[in-house]
């Protein structure tokens, strides 16, 4: 637990840029929008303010008291303030805490509580990259620890920390639900599966070189695929129903109070479903395995949405992660990440 | 009104009652650690267990927070309830040998030894500190932080706060750290509080580690406007 950051310390994200070339975001990184947390650009970019970005219309970052606004009168909503803030400026700047505190009914204990409680929120600015090692059962036992170990000697940081040039942080974590795949490693959404300690350094020389996501947009190709649970690897495919003629994904969805099935086409790029309930639009859906009913979510949040991501082992090697919101879009396919 | 059996009586309690309360008021002596009149109850040092319940379904549980049911059957002197208060203890002193709570409660209780790996915790996370400063001082200074092995009393990022007003109510409160007004060698602590006539936490590098949340300290202050 550090101090309060000094002045330079604070994130830019709050200010406005005005011309290019001016410093900006956090520890050289470009924080300038709301978007910046999974910001695709920025996670490749060098430069500190990114210019050519399409977000970068909505960069002026909503303050602590917008956030706040939303939930005015929702009691508990102090968690999801600060994931809010999170995903806005990739971690929670101190002062934030204090400002949330005077915006809200909670006190600075209770945020500051809240927010040290949780691993999910950092109150030190992360790297450019976050490096998930797993160290749940499943992937303890297959030699987690080790790839930990080997990742903290490479990096010369211990898990929980930052590199000095912030590039990396580096963490570990109980559980990325895709235990069949373990020992799993997810470096900043990009899922390496079956990872040995001779394999971090590729990891970490890919990530340094850049890990392209094959996002939807330009990425026109329409083909079907095979997948199966992360968790028990069971396969997802349903023979028996077809859409778009091909073998359906059948899995369990939950939102509210509604439980049912859900069928989606396994055509790479298609966006037929068909389910039990009609799902209204822009909700975020909870999705199981039918077999294992283990809940299918990445730590990945959608590019385009912010949604939770719901991953699933593609056949023949691979992740491809879906967005969890009705009718967004979002999703990719992570071929690279197996190959290593 | 709610009524209940308490070690084969039958009584009556006002509903909402909890265990405790209605056991004191009966006169079945509970003892307690984390509990106290004045603020919420907290549950945290589970030192008030009782056994509900009958045959295999019957269990422990704290009578500081758990509110009386119809029909409850309530042992507080069970077998049972013994060994396991005394594992309590036997637990507290091992984390905190020091406090004279602590001590006092191991003799009260006849625990003679300690089995564990003895440690000097300055804290023993009862949370007592945390609901005066809160409940009593309005002032909601300190608080828990992280969880699990690192959990932690004090205020936001460890830096003064703005909050407290140096009332002292936690120290007044705090079963573990008599320390400061004790002895500075964790290991030869005798509590002899009362026979101690000045206040040890002048020489400040020993005191380090201890509960103190104010700043600057009462005492220190005091001290210093002596010198
Ligand atoms: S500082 Fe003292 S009163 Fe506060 S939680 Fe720790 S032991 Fe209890
Ligand atoms: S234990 Fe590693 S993904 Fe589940
Ligand atoms: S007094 Fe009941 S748990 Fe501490």
């Amino acid at each position: 637990m550090g101090p309060i950051p000094t002045e330079e310390e604070k994130p830019a994200g709050r200010q406005r840029v005005s011309k290019p070339g001016k410093e900006g975001g956090v520890g050289g990184i470009c924080s300038t929008c709301n978007q910046a947390a999974s910001c695709s650009y920025r996670l490749k970019n060098e430069g500190l303010v990114i210019w050519e970005c399409d977000l970068y219309e909505s960069y002026e970052t909503p303050g602590v008291a917008k956030i706040a606004e939303k939930y005015e009168g929702k009691p508990g909503s102090v968690i999801s303030i600060l994931e809010e803030i999170q995903a806005t400026y990739g971690y929670l700047p101190p002062d934030m805490l204090k400002e949330l505190s005077e915006a809200t009914d909670y006190s600075l204990v209770d945020v500051y509580g809240a927010a040290t409680f949780y691993k999910s929120f950092s109150l030190k600015p992360r790297g450019k990259y976050l490096v998930s090692v797993c160290l749940g059962t499943a992937c303890h036992v297959r030699g987690g620890p080790a790839v930990a170990k080997e990742f903290e000697r490479r990096l010369g940081i211990r898990a929980g920390e930052t590199t000095a040039d912030k590039e990396f942080t580096l963490e570990t974590v109980n559980c990325l639900g895709a235990c069949a795949l373990g020992p799993v490693v997810v470096v900043e959404g990009h899922y390496f599966p079956q990872v040995n300690p001779e394999k971090v350094e590729r990891i970490i020389d890919r990530t340094r070189e850049g890990l392209d996501k094959i996002e939807i947009e330009g990425d026109e190709r329409i083909f079907p695929i095979e997948v199966s649970c992360p968790r028990c690897n069971h396969s997802l495919m349903d023979a028996g129903h077809l859409i778009d003629g091909y073998p359906s994904i059948r899995v369990t969805l939950s939102f509210g109070h509604t439980h049912g099935w859900l069928r989606m086409s396994s055509l790479y790029g298609s966006y037929n479903v068909e389910s039990e309930y009609e799902i209204p639009k822009r909700t975020i859906v909870n999705f199981f395995c039918p077999y294992c009913h283990a809940e299918l979510r990445a730590a990945t949040a959608c590019p385009e949405c912010q949604a939770p991501m719901v991953p699933m082992i593609v056949h023949g090697g691979g992740i491809v992660l879906i967005c969890s919101r009705r009718g967004c879009k979002g999703h990719m396919l992570d071929f690279d990440g197996a190959n290593i | 009104m709610v009524k209940f059996t308490l070690n084969g009586l039958e009584v009556e309690v006002e509903e909402g009652t909890t265990i405790l309360e209605a056991a004191r008021f009966f006169g079945f002596p509970i003892p307690t650690l984390c509990y106290n009149e004045a603020l919420s109850p907290y549950g945290a040092c589970r030192l008030c267990v009782v056994e509900i319940g009958e045959g295999p379904k019957a269990k422990l549980v704290s009578s500081c927070t758990y509110r009386v049911e119809e029909g409850l059957k309530v042992r507080t002197a069970s077998e049972r309830v013994i060994k396991a208060r005394k594992m309590v203890i036997e637990l507290l002193l091992a984390s905190c040998p020091q406090s004279k709570i602590i001590q006092d409660l191991a003799s009260a209780h006849d625990v003679r030894r300690q089995r564990f790996k003895q440690e000097y915790e300055d804290c023993i996370l009862c949370g007592l500190c945390v609901r005066m400063c809160e409940e009593q001082m309005m002032a909601k200074a300190i608080g828990f932080r992280e969880r699990g092995e690192r959990r932690s009393i004090g205020t936001p990022f460890d830096i003064k706060s703005e909050e407290c007003r140096l009332c002292g109510g936690c120290i007044y409160i705090c079963p573990a750290c008599q320390l400061r007004c004790t002895y500075t060698e964790p290991e030869e602590a005798i509590c002899g509080g009362c026979a101690n006539i000045s206040v040890p936490c002048v020489e400040k590098e020993q005191f380090d580690d201890m509960m103190c949340y104010m700043e600057p300290c009462v005492a220190c202050e005091i001290i210093d406007s002596e010198k």
